[in-house]
């Protein structure tokens, strides 16, 4: 039996008025597994997210999700076909509390979509499952706690939450460990594990300790090209990505 | 079922200003019972109407919208068409009570196709297009003068059409008791809309369209449905003011009438339900009643909208609110007398700016700036002196001693006691 491929890149290109900042990336993402991607600073990892997501508009190449083509769909629609994602700045609805987010994120997987004649409280199985969620993201102490007064680690955690909410079956996080201590890391790495079960994971991590602790494979971006993909330990050994990226920084 | 219950007992909480609000409105015409006051309450009706569906879009959607009269003038007119359909007819066809439900219809209607590419985009663009439709309408009201009646504007008679209830609506307190349910009916389903699904995803689109994009909602259509939802009410408040005014006119649809709403909802606080209400209210009264004591009522108006905005955005129900706050977690404690002493200090200092423009008003706007005019109980002359320093004295003493003496005495007895908790 083949295993399917939830995310496939196919001569993807992506440039900024003059700059090519992604210059013909291929990728395939197999579906259940977590891919991590790693790549010096200004690889073009974060463009690469917004190209899937459709945030941005791809310059040229191929993007399909489960077969379907997605690329230059608008981000919404995106996220219908079963995507969702973080971003590397947090980025909540500031205003709400915490399991006003995580209903918010509920309302159109539990297909409410547009409906101005039922109370979203009155919404048995969005409640139990906006309360199930902040029991897993360790979140119950802060329910009615405005986002923007969590701590930043507690805002990560609660990305990852509304991003696994929206009922995407692919899960993309860019940098999720970013700005955080060894501890923190550690939590939101088991957090991550705990979170996103039976999905299909891409992560950009710069945290090396991070990356071989979740990946089950990785692709190392360099210069908006995959030089590399392969098993932790393909990767550890492949002397192209010593040479270009890990060399550099690990001795 | 254990949340319903806990839900219940909020709910019965804040129940309560949905009884005493209604009741003080019933009481209201029989304490004055002058039609110059009963006018003005109805039209205060009207006016809470058309801002509550102005905050739809400014607080819950963060749409700055400049043209909002638009939905609330087209609403107007057709309901004013209506209407006099019906007087035509000797009488006879929609009841007068529901006339404001063809407005609602006109609003609705309107809304939908101007909204359609109004809200393609929220921020500048949004605001800058409903400017332009603004004037677009409005100089087409100068235009088709068929429908929209010249300058003259259309009239109307409400007892001349049929009543539902067998009510003679002749008497303007008839007319008031109509304008009370219908708003009370608007608000109450206004207020509803806020819990709903479409209404949380207002607010989050708010916030972060970008998220909401990525929990799977499209901004645009959130903002589009929440746009002619408010239009729809806008429509129906249009309707009801032909009610009470029997007569409407361009300016229904003008920049003023625009603006008016945006002045009021923001005074009044955007992030309240009752901001809107409290906002509208006073404008509408400031205006008849300012209007009738000073020419330089605008300016008053300007003058108020700029302090909230630069230091109180969150305008005057969010000032009373937040010393709520402050009150309940004990921050009055032993400085209630200071705050009392801020707050009469700074009345005072007001007291001395109007004194100062009044008499600038007198002196430069009057055909005779020595004739003497009276200024506050006391006949006064622009041309002396005396009355400039002693008003220019009042203010300064006033906001001085606020500013430099209480305010800084306030500060000093927060962290006094702060340390001290701590120590
Ligand atoms: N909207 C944009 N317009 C122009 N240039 C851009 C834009 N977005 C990104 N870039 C450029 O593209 C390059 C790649 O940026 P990107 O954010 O994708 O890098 P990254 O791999 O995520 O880096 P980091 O590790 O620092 O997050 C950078 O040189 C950046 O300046
Ligand atoms: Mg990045």
């Amino acid at each position: 039996m083949t295993i399917r491929n939830a995310l496939e890149l196919k001569g993807v290109k992506k440039n900024f008025g003059r700059a090519e900042i992604i210059r013909g990336l291929n990728l395939e993402v197999r579906e259940h597994e977590r891919h991590v991607i790693i790549g010096p600073n200004g690889a073009g990892k974060s463009t690469m997210f917004n190209l899937i997501s459709g945030r941005l508009k791809v310059s040229e190449g191929s993007i399909k999700l489960f077969g379907n083509n997605i690329h230059n769909l608008p981000a919404h629609k995106v996220n219908r076909l079963g995507l969702s994602r973080s971003f590397q700045v947090t980025n909540l609805f500031q205003n709400m509390t915490v399991i006003e987010n995580l209903r918010c994120s509920l309302l159109w997987s539990e297909g409410h979509k547009y409906a101005f004649w039922k109370s979203v409280l009155g919404q048995d199985s969005v409640t139990e499952r906006a309360y199930e969620l902040a029991t897993r993201l360790n979140l119950t102490e802060q329910l009615s706690t405005q986002v923007s007064l969590l701590t930043y680690a507690q805002q990560r955690s609660l990305e990852i939450g509304c991003t696994v909410a929206s009922g995407a079956k692919v899960i993309l996080l860019d940098e999720p460990t970013a700005g955080m201590s060894r501890t923190e890391a550690n939590d939101v790495v088991q957090l991550i594990q705990r979170m996103t079960g039976e999905n299909t994971l891409v992560v950009v991590e710069h945290d090396l300790n991070v990356v071989f602790e979740l990946a089950d494979r990785i692709s190392v971006l360099v210069y908006g090209e995959i030089i590399a993909t392969g098993t932790p330990e393909e990767i550890r050994n492949n002397e192209a990505v010593q040479e270009a990226y890990l060399g550099t920084e690990v001795h | 079922m254990a949340t319903n219950t806990a839900a219940g007992g909020i709910n019965a909480l804040k129940l309560w200003p949905w009884l005493i609000v209604p009741f003080i409105a019933i009481v209201l015409p029989f304490v004055f019972d002058s039609g110059h006051t009963i006018n003005l309450l109805s039209h205060m009706g009207v006016a809470i109407i058309f801002a509550l569906s102005y905050n739809m879009l400014l607080g819950n959607t963060g749409l700055l919208s400049f043209g909002h009269a638009v939905y609330f003038g087209l609403g107007a007119f057709v309901a004013m068409h209506l209407l006099r359909a019906i007087n035509d007819a000797g009488g006879t066809g929609l009841p007068i009570e529901l006339l404001p439900l063809a407005g609602a219809a006109a609003g609705l209607g309107f809304g939908v196709i101007f909204g359609s590419f109004s809200v393609r985009r929220a921020g500048v663009v949004f605001a800058m297009i409903t400017l332009g439709l603004g004037e677009l309408v409005h100089s087409s009201s100068l235009m088709f003068t068929d429908f929209f009646g010249g300058e003259a504007g259309l009239f109307g008679y409400r007892d001349e059409a049929p009543s539902l209830l067998g009510v003679d609506y002749a008497p303007s307190r008839n007319v008031y008791f109509l304008v009370v349910a219908w708003t009370l009916i608007a608000a109450i389903l206004i207020y509803l809309l806020r819990k709903t699904p479409l209404g949380w995803m207002a607010n989050a689109v708010r916030d972060n369209p970008e998220r909401a994009q990525f929990v799977g909602y499209n901004p645009t259509i959130v903002r589009y449905i929440q746009f002619v939802l408010s239009a729809c009410f806008a429509g129906l408040a249009g309707g009801l003011f032909v009610i009470t005014n029997e007569i409407v006119n361009d300016e229904v649809v003008g920049q003023l009438q625009s603006g008016a709403v945006l002045l009021g909802t923001f005074i009044g606080g955007i992030g309240y339900f009752i901001g809107p209400v409290v906002g509208a209210s006073l404008v509408t009264f400031l205006e008849s009643s300012l209007s009738a004591h000073t020419e330089a009522w605008v300016l008053y108006f300007g003058l108020l909208f700029i302090s909230i905005v630069m230091f109180a955005p969150m305008g005057l129900v969010g000032i009373v609110h937040t010393q709520y706050l402050n009150w309940k977690a004990g921050g009055w404690k032993g400085n209630t007398g200071i705050r009392l002493y801020i707050l009469v200090s700074g009345l005072v200092g007001i007291f001395g700016l109007i004194c100062v423009i009044e008499l600038s008003y007198h002196y430069f706007r009057s055909w005779d700036p020595g004739a003497p005019f009276i200024l506050m109980g006391i006949s006064t002359n622009a041309t002396h002196l005396l009355p400039w320093l002693v008003s220019f004295a009042i203010t300064i003493i006033g906001f001085g001693l606020m500013l430099l003496h209480g305010n800084p005495l306030l500060k000093r007895h927060i962290s006094a006691n702060s340390d001290g908790g701590k120590a």
